[in-house]
């Protein structure tokens, strides 16, 4: 095709043969296909040893003693290392951030030196030929502990009856933020109807098919650190063990090759991961650790787990006045490093009320300690918690005064010509679509063709229900998240390009793959860019050694930041290549295009000179350009957005289910999503974000929990008994976007990683209360189990 | 512990090991022979990664003692994808983004050739039905559904 | 997650089987499809000092019928009793409750010796058998002895079987002429172990139950073979003839609580079970889940 207009009057999106907003498949797909990617639960290594820790039978608990020689002479007995041993090597660290003001927590180690908090907690290394020699050994380490009282009900963490985890920090309370906007007593008196309930959320986890892996590679001859791991932050694990270790950065590489999911799982510093780099130095040797699935369960971040009281205030003509919530939740014994464990409830109070106009909104939240693991960040965090919140309050005031869910929001979703603005709780919103998302969706669901049925439906005892739920999603976060707490975490990305001597292209990115299509994504700008083709476009990734500085894959930042960084990086290298072009074709870079891996004439599109040829005479015979022409067929470039600290992207979900009112047993019918992330890269992939992340809000809805016993126990750290969502029980889910690109880069592109699972499970509650409401109830707790319904019911 | 003698066809090759008897399919598939394609997710054969082709019919290779597999021909997914058996539902899974973390990846693929060779054209609750077992947390499971109903069609000679 | 060394033997008779039990006495287990104890084992569950592989016995397997009694070897794995036709023909009960066991690939491994042997109070074989009124057949040192399904179940993960009997067979009467069927259970997801099943095998003749067998699963320490059925035998079937016997059955339950259900929650769906049960075998939509009139 020929150009018609000077490159630099488009933009990459209009580009000849451009890559974006198209579906394309992913590179490199093949190798996983046929089993042959490289996890790092598949990693051996010359010397390697498996470390299995012994964990804590005890949610609180006093170590007494730990009797380790009857397993030292087991088969196949490397070591055995308790956490003071550990301690010559790794220093412990505590999960606070400055900008959470009054956020506390307790030193961690890497293994519990005195005491246990949850059990789960590692109290012992144990290191040997095999992971099953290793386990052989771990039954036979004896620790004599004397329990202690443990706190385990976030309700009553805070009581003074409670024991006090940490005495040192005084009280079990680990974060509290309060929030109060506008004129929220007034705005209630002024209501016509106030609603309040209380939500109840459980606590679920993660579950990465493939569990927790590293494997630490100290080599004492280099005195240098390699740790392969799955994670989702390559420089940060950098930091951290290099900082706990003694270590400088440039001692300790991270790589990162293919990862078994993370969604958020894979972007934490966990003790056994620590302990597991000090113990590969403390061994001088190889050390792997795979987590089995038990020991997932049991230490795993966890995550939600709120109680929220809420309030709306409503006016006849469905106007909402206010919101207010109170929320709760329970973290566990320690605020997790270095993202720490108050950031889910800070985001439930930064998004409950989000997509609404309403100005007063007060808010409360605290975060407590407790005797159970760990809870942080997981995909999506806080959102399905202020979701559900604010949507079935919604629902509710609709219900309350009489009017359709559907039209209580158009009345008071913010009007899509209104931006930018601000919200109740003071986040900059720049460009959102909730109307023209929700007049999208009502069109893709048929709504008043689904709503005609149900009321047929009904009339024969079958009791289908409507649920839609409106939401907002975090993205593209700049240093405000993490940084500008004192947290070494990249908010920047940088992506280097590089010609190769055959004109192909070599991209170096410090954003990471778990799956998403972070590879896919780079290499369609790069070729749109640089004008060749995908296949020609090479990417490199997870390898500290080999990328430039960067935060990673998390918060949905992956394609809007280090997509940027890639657009940004491939035009300079553009420039670089027509500069060297146009010397040797005695023309101007103006004159001259890149076009399917050939330099061509701007004006007809005739060829000038192939990629391949320039690189030649650029590499091999640089003697044959003119006097003073340095070219520089590399180019780097980084990027942070700086005007908004979050990109906001919003949409909207529908459920679409039936409730068995004798079982409790819900079906899921079908599932829609309408959703605005900006510029679309490869639409395949945003939607296949959306539905795996709906997937995830479902199994919330309906299926996941950790249940605790009284005493501390995870009584269901199997996946006989912790239900994940599997493929018989899912819907079909229609996906729709509304897109308004981002002003703050070229790209445009804002993310779409957590969109689904924020907004799927108060689909799913709202549509199970429409359902029920001919029954005259209501139920706001998740998951949604027959037990749960059934209950409310009074069947049972 | 004494050793059990195995001989067994893995991918057409004959081989023969002595394997301490608590071994399982999966671990002598991975360490021994490192097919490291056939994954270990649970170990208690509930999610459905480590899913072989045993005489023709799948199993879960965490279930069973490499002893058990004696005089059994295994097919993993290293054979199974040199042999272009599946080459269309690689294709189909490639094209339809079927998978994200690649990690459950070879089970569902063995377990979609297993229904397709038992059922020709499954419609979707089939094919749902028959992938029951094998868990995947990116997907949602629609692209992994739609590209087996992709390939069910194309095999019984109708377009998609 | 690795199971704990243990010694093996691969059993090549059932006589062979039998010694090496002897032998070993209550440290060794029978490995048989092994769907079950591979799991425990994994998990470090039970770590037996002792494995008898008999899945190489051929002559533990094979479905056959002869003079109205179907055979079925102890090794015949779900797969085989899903399709085959004999026992589509003569006990098509198990045929429709083999399709809820688990998934294709353990069905594929699992046998119905393996699983009556284990005796989950939560699995569908077992229940099966006591609607049918299975025979299983124990081979010893001494000899053999035939159990009936309803004497065998004593517990969780608890049977008649003594230490050193192998289950070799099980044997069922054909299904009587005109008879019919109800399989359903309620489990959270497809292939999960049921909160509550009923495996039940009826003769209706003008529209009233002359035979009725309910075998409830997962609703006390073992099957449950309901005598509350009997009411509903012989007599028209009302509303409130129903609910008597969903009353009935409630007393009849002693449920445990779990991860997915508590007592009260499987008492209930026991009743919801049987209501449903009823209104399909007599084709009754007007029973709905029984009442006043």
């Amino acid at each position: 095709m020929t150009p018609r207009y000077p490159p630099e009057m488009l933009s990459v999106l209009d580009r000849p043969n451009s890559y974006i907003g198209k579906t394309v498949p992913r590179p490199n797909l093949d190798r996983l296909m046929q089993g042959r990617g490289l996890y790092v639960s598949d990693l051996e290594l010359p010397r390697m040893a498996h470390v299995v820790f012994l964990r804590s039978p005890h949610a609180h608990a006093r170590i007494l003693g730990i009797e380790m020689s009857a397993a030292r002479r087991m088969p196949g007995v490397i070591a055995i290392v308790s956490g003071s041993e550990l301690a010559s090597v790794i220093t412990p660290w505590v999960g606070v951030l400055s900008h959470l003001k009054g956020l506390k927590s307790a030193p961690q180690s890497a293994i519990a030196i005195d005491r246990v908090c949850w059990q789960g907690e590692a109290v012992a290394a144990v290191v040997a030929a095999s992971r099953a020699q290793a386990e052989d050994a771990a039954e036979r380490v004896s620790v004599e502990y004397a329990a202690l009282d443990a706190a385990t009900d976030m309700l009553t963490a805070l009581d003074p009856a409670t024991p006090v985890i940490h005495g040192s920090l005084g009280d079990n309370l680990a974060f509290e933020r309060n929030h109060d906007a506008g004129n929220v007593d007034q705005a209630f008196a002024d209501a016509d109807a106030v609603v309040e309930a209380e939500f109840v959320f459980g606590r679920h986890t993660g579950v990465t098919l493939e569990p927790r892996s590293v494997v630490a590679d100290w080599n004492a001859g280099e005195a240098r650190l390699t740790i392969y791991q799955g994670t989702q932050a390559p420089h940060m694990v950098q930091n951290i063990a290099a900082l706990h270790l003694g270590l400088n950065e440039s001692q300790v590489r991270v790589v990162c090759k293919d990862v078994g999911g993370s969604f958020g799982i894979k972007v934490h510093i966990y003790a056994d991961e620590m302990a597991t780099y000090a113990l590969a130095k403390l061994l001088r040797r190889p050390i792997k650790f795979v987590a089995d699935r038990v020991e997932s369960f049991n230490t795993d971040i966890h995550a939600r787990d709120h109680r929220c009281k809420g309030r709306i205030g409503v006016k006849r003509d469905g106007a909402i006045t206010a919101f207010e919530i109170d929320d709760l939740t329970g973290i566990g014994p320690y605020s997790m490093y270095p993202r720490t464990s108050a950031i889910e409830a800070n985001q439930v109070v930064n998004l409950v009320g989000g997509p609404y106009v309403t100005r007063n909104y007060r808010a409360r939240a605290r975060v407590v300690f407790q005797n159970k693991n760990v809870m942080c960040q997981y995909r999506a965090v806080g959102h399905p918690i202020a979701c559900s919140v604010t949507e079935s309050l919604v629902d509710l005031a609709a219900m309350k005064i009489g009017i359709d869910p559907i039209e209580i929001r158009r009345r008071n979703l913010i009007a899509d010509d209104a931006y930018p603005c601000v919200s109740p709780s003071g986040l900059r919103f720049e460009q959102l679509s909730h109307h023209a998302a929700l007049a999208k969706l009502v069109k893709m669901m048929e709504y008043d063709r689904l709503r005609a049925e149900q009321a047929i439906l009904r009339a024969k005892n079958i009791h289908r229900g409507i649920g839609i739920a409106s939401f907002i999603e975090v993205t593209n976060p700049s240093a405000a998240f993490y940084g500008v707490g004192g947290a070494k975490i990249s908010s920047q990305d940088g992506v280097a390009v590089r010609l190769d001597a055959q004109g192909s292209v070599i991209c170096q990115t410090s954003i990471t793959e778990q799956g998403q299509g972070s590879e896919s994504l780079t290499a369609q700008i790069v070729g749109s860019v640089l004008g060749v083709s995908m296949d020609r476009v090479r990417v490199v990734l997870g390898d500290t050694d080999n990328t430039p500085y960067g935060g990673g894959t998390w918060a949905s930042r992956g394609a809007g930041i280090g997509g940027e960084a890639a657009l940004q990086a491939s035009k300079a290298l553009r420039k670089n290549v027509l500069d060297v072009a146009a010397a040797i074709l005695q023309s101007t870079p103006g004159e001259l295009e890149i076009v399917n891996g050939r330099v061509v004439s701007v004006a007809d599109g005739t060829p000038r000179i192939e990629l391949s040829e320039l690189a030649r005479i650029v590499y091999f015979r640089p003697d044959t350009l003119p006097p003073g022409i340095q070219p520089e067929l590399m180019a780097t470039r980084h990027f942070v957005p700086r005007e908004y600290p979050f990109a906001f992207t919003n949409g909207v979900q529908a459920s679409w289910l039936e409730v068995d009112t004798d079982t409790g047993f819900v079906k899921l019918l079908k599932h829609w999503v309408v959703e605005d992330c900006g510029t679309i890269i490869n639409p395949q992939l945003v939607d296949e974000q959306i539905r795996g992340g709906v997937v995830q809000g479902l199994g919330a809805a309906l299926f996941e929990k950790c249940v605790y016993d009284e005493r501390g126990q995870l009584t269901n750290a199997n996946m006989v008994d912790y239900l994940v969502p599997m493929p018989g029980e899912m819907p079909d889910i229609d996906v729709g976007h509304v897109v308004s690109p981002t002003l703050e880069s070229e790209l445009g592109a804002k993310g779409a990683g957590e969109a689904g699972t924020a907004g799927a499970a108060a689909a799913v509650s709202n549509a199970v209360n429409d359902a029920l409401m001919p029954l005259g109830v209501t139920i706001t707790e998740i998951p949604l189990t027959p037990q749960v319904i059934l209950t409310a019911l009074g069947k049972i | 512990m004494d050793t059990v003698a195995v001989a067994l066809h893995v991918n057409g090759d004959y081989v023969e090991a002595n394997v301490l008897p608590r071994l399982n399919l999966a671990d002598f598939l991975r360490e021994h022979l490192q097919l490291t394609g056939t994954h270990v997710g649970c170990e208690h054969g509930v999610c459905g990664a480590c899913t072989v082709r045993m005489n023709g019919e799948i199993v879960r290779s965490c279930l069973m003692l490499a002893a058990q597999a004696h005089r059994s021909s295994v097919e993993t997914i290293e054979g199974m994808s040199d042999s272009g058996e599946i080459a269309d539902l690689q294709a189909a899974f490639r094209d339809r983004n079927a998978l994200q973390c690649g990690f459950c990846t070879p089970g569902m693929l063995i377990a979609a050739q297993d229904l397709l060779q038992q059922s020709p054209q499954p419609d979707r609750e089939q094919i749902r039905e028959h992938l029951s077992g094998n868990y995947c947390r990116c997907t949602g499971y629609q692209a992994i559904v739609d590209a087996i109903e992709t390939i069910a069609r194309q095999r019984a000679g109708r377009s998609p | 997650m690795k199971a704990s060394a243990f010694a093996y033997a691969r059993a090549t008779s059932v006589s062979e089987a039998l010694e090496l039990l002897v032998v070993h006495g209550e440290s060794a287990k029978v490995l048989s499809g092994g769907q079950s104890l591979m799991p425990a084992m994994n998990l470090r569950l039970i770590s037996p000092e002792f494995i008898v592989d008999i899945g190489g016995l051929t002559e533990l397997g094979g479905i056959a019928v002869e003079r109205g009694i179907l055979t079925i070897g102890a090794l015949t794995r779900h797969v085989d009793l899903l399709k085959s036709t004999e026992i589509a023909a003569h006990a098509p009960l198990l045929t429709q409750a083999v399709a809820h066991i688990a998934h294709p690939a353990v069905r594929n491994r699992g046998t119905i010796g393996g699983s009556l042997a284990h005796a989950d109070p939560a699995s569908e074989l077992p229940a099966c058998m006591i609607t049918l009124g299975a025979v299983i057949i124990a081979r010893g040192p001494l000899g053999e002895r035939r159990i009936a399904a309803e004497e065998f179940f004593r517990g969780i993960y608890e049977t008649a079987l003594l230490p050193h009997e192998l289950l070799v067979a099980v044997e069922l009467p054909v299904a009587p002429e005109g008879s019919t069927h109800f399989f359903h259970e309620f489990s959270r997801r497809r292939g999960d172990f049921a909160i509550v099943g009923l495996a039940a095998q009826a003769i209706v003749r003008d529209g009233q139950f002359v035979d009725l067998r309910l075998g409830f699963f997962a609703v006390g320490d073992r099957p449950l073979l309901a005598k509350s059925g009997s009411k509903l035998i012989g007599v028209p079937v009302t509303r409130t003839v129903l609910s008597e016997a969903c009353s009935a059955l409630s007393e009849e339950l002693s449920p445990m609580g779990d991860q997915q259900a508590t007592p009260a929650m499987r008492r209930y769906l026991a009743k919801i079970l049987l209501a449903r049960c009823v209104g399909s075998l007599l084709s009754r939509a007007d029973l709905g889940l029984g009442g006043e009139e």
